[in-house]
């Protein structure tokens, strides 16, 4: 598991390529905009599909993260990843629509809660639940499904990560059926005006949560003790194990952190799409595990950023009227992509033993 | 198989630079298997605090296999693994470093993506984070080439700079027992000397070593005793001077003909 960034406060090259990296994200979001701008020859639709482009690419990032992180440590594919997202999103669902929330607190008809504090208190308790119970599901499926075949060759958990996928679609498909269940949806429709556009609060809070979560880990696997036990790991098990690092725990942890993320992601896909249906854990695993790729998969900024690319080329194509063909042009990127960068575009080929 | 050896009765030279006779390694009788290879058929090893001990021996003959069961990756099916008067044969890896084992392992390992400093860092995960800087300044000041490069990613270093700070993250842990294998291996002659010159210093700082080397004269000459091994056995067994002059020793891995 990589960051774009090395540890040290004092250094130097690191310090530059992080904001070299938010530079060039800004440059990008500018030319993109401008980019729709022209084509759309409207700066209010560009800039309100520009919102939207972040707020997807967030969710993408979040989900894509839980890929990374354990493909970085355990070189699993873990396909049960969209699925724990999935699984998020109806536990918050679930939450919203608890007796407590719904009927106590009062969610009416249309679910907008209009007290700031009421919104913040309801939001927090559903995060809350959501990454808590997502992040033990991922390290219990770990526990049981993976750690077992830890020595096993490499194809055994891939086929096991299928499985569990499978069980977990089919799990929530036995409790709720198959149609799309409705999300009670607790922000405004109103929002901010920019550029001409009316920008939903939502896709403000979204980004911006989102934004904090990836900070956060990012500090914490560049900064802290454990986090570079992770990193350690990652790159050799066996050398770890002899600095005295817990393999089991530390694999544990990996998979909390990434349940965690996608807990939080499920939280947001409801609130975005406004409904929740067993089988959305597919599609956004397909799509955060090619952000994966795409950014360089082990590293974590690759995959944030990965996901963001993914978005962006896929409202793009929407703001076009191309939208059925915006899965085929997210995988020609891929595929040009991998031809010209094979370790993605943040992965590093740094000679592992010299 | 039973040793042969050299000094009878002497278990090493007790009272010669700070050794002082009393065992912190012993390894009893132990079987070492890869899934159905049988790699360590009885390996009987003492280690005395204070000590170093070399295990020489040709490829295969189960120095790096050794090392490995001493430090808990691989655990032996029969046989003990006794350290500091603890069995440790079933103990997982990652407590025997809090027990007080450091491994610089064979072919280095260093964290490639990980700096100088980080590596460092790494190697006293087990120890209380305030007192990290202070072991960080040590080992630097033991090889002061890494300093040179603290921010500096492990995998850009030189072999040289790689096996130094190999040996400085196995410091980290504050080991009483190092285990060294292959220091010596792919590098310059005149680097060579300079690892064999550290690893007499840390050990005259009163860390005991374990040193697995091919390069057997050279580690002969730092050892206090040395054990030869060969497919999985330990044939010949005494001082590090009388071994230099036995005749087996010196045909098979002096280079002497």
């Amino acid at each position: 598991m990589t960051v774009a960034r090395s540890s040290s406060p004092a250094s130097a090259p690191g310090f530059i390529r992080r904001f070299r990296l938010v530079g060039y994200s800004l440059i990008g979001i500018v030319a993109y905009f401008l980019l729709l701008a022209f084509m759309l020859n409207s700066t209010a639709t560009a800039a309100q599909q520009v919102a939207n482009a972040l707020t997807l690419g967030a969710i993408y990032a979040l989900v894509a993260l839980g890929y990374t992180m354990v493909y970085g440590i355990i070189e699993l594919i873990n396909f049960a990843h969209g699925d724990v997202f999935m699984v998020g999103s109806f536990v918050a669902l679930w939450t919203l629509t608890s007796d407590p929330i719904f009927n106590v607190v009062g969610l009416g008809q249309t679910g907008i809660v209009t007290n700031i504090a009421l919104l913040a208190g309801i939001l927090l308790l559903t995060f809350t639940v959501s990454m808590v119970l997502m992040a033990v599901l991922n390290m219990g499926i770990e526990r049981f499904a993976y750690r077992p075949l830890r020595n096993a060759p490499k194809v055994a958990p891939l086929i096991t990560a299928i499985g569990v996928s499978l069980i977990l679609q089919n799990v929530i498909q036995i409790i709720v059926g198959t149609g799309d269940r409705p999300v009670p949806q607790l922000f405004p429709t109103d929002g901010f005006q920019f550029l001409g556009a009316n920008i939903r609060y939502l896709n403000l809070f979204i980004f911006l949560v989102a934004l904090v979560l990836l900070y956060g880990l990012q500090q914490f696997v560049s900064r802290t003790r454990l986090g570079r036990a992770m990193r350690a790991t990652a790159q050799d098990q066996q050398a770890a194990q002899l600095m005295g690092v817990d393999l089991n725990q530390t694999i544990a942890m990996t998979f909390l952190i990434g349940g965690a993320l996608a807990g939080a992601a499920g939280v947001f896909q409801g609130q975005y799409l406004g409904y929740v249906r067993f089988d959305l854990g597919f599609n956004a695993g397909l799509k955060a595990f090619t952000a994966a790729v795409l950014g360089g998969i082990g590293n974590l900024t690759g995959a944030a950023l990965g996901g963001f690319l993914i978005a962006f080329l896929e409202v793009f194509a929407a703001a076009n009227g191309q939208q059925r063909w915006s899965q085929a042009i997210v995988f020609v990127v891929l595929i040009v992509v991998l031809v010209f960068r094979p370790a993605g575009i943040l992965g590093q080929q740094i000679g592992e033993r010299a | 198989m039973t040793a042969e050896t050299i000094t009878s009765g002497a278990p090493g030279p007790a009272g010669q630079d700070g050794a002082t006779g009393d065992v912190l390694l012993r390894l009893d009788d132990v079987h070492t298997y890869y899934g159905q290879i049988h790699a360590l058929k009885g390996v009987t090893i003492e280690v005395n605090r204070g000590e170093v001990v070399t295990l020489i021996g040709a490829n295969g003959a189960g120095k790096t296999t050794t090392l490995k069961t001493v430090c808990g990756l691989l655990h032996p099916r029969q046989g003990t693994v006794t350290f500091d008067g603890q069995d440790v044969s079933k103990t997982a890896a990652h407590n025997l470093v809090k027990a007080g084992i450091g491994h610089a392992p064979e072919g280095r390992r260093i964290f490639s993506r990980l700096t100088v400093l980080e590596n460092l860092q790494m190697g006293g995960f087990t120890r209380p984070p305030e007192e990290i800087d202070e072991d960080v300044e040590r080992i630097m000041t033991l090889f002061p080439r890494l300093k040179e490069r603290t921010y500096q990613q492990g995998g850009t270093l030189s072999g040289g700079e790689q096996q130094m700070l190999a040996i400085g993250r196995a410091m980290m842990s504050r080991p009483r027992l190092l285990l060294l294998d292959e220091p010596s291996l792919g590098l310059a002659p005149i680097l060579i000397q300079v690892v064999f010159e550290t690893i007499k210093e840390i050990n005259a700082a009163g860390t005991t070593i374990l040193l697995v080397e091919q390069n057997a004269l050279q580690a002969l000459n730092i050892a206090h005793r040395g054990y030869v091994l060969q497919t999985g056995n330990v044939v010949l067994t005494g001082d590090a001077a009388e071994l230099r002059e036995d005749e087996t020793v010196r045909k098979a891995y002096l280079g002497e003909i």
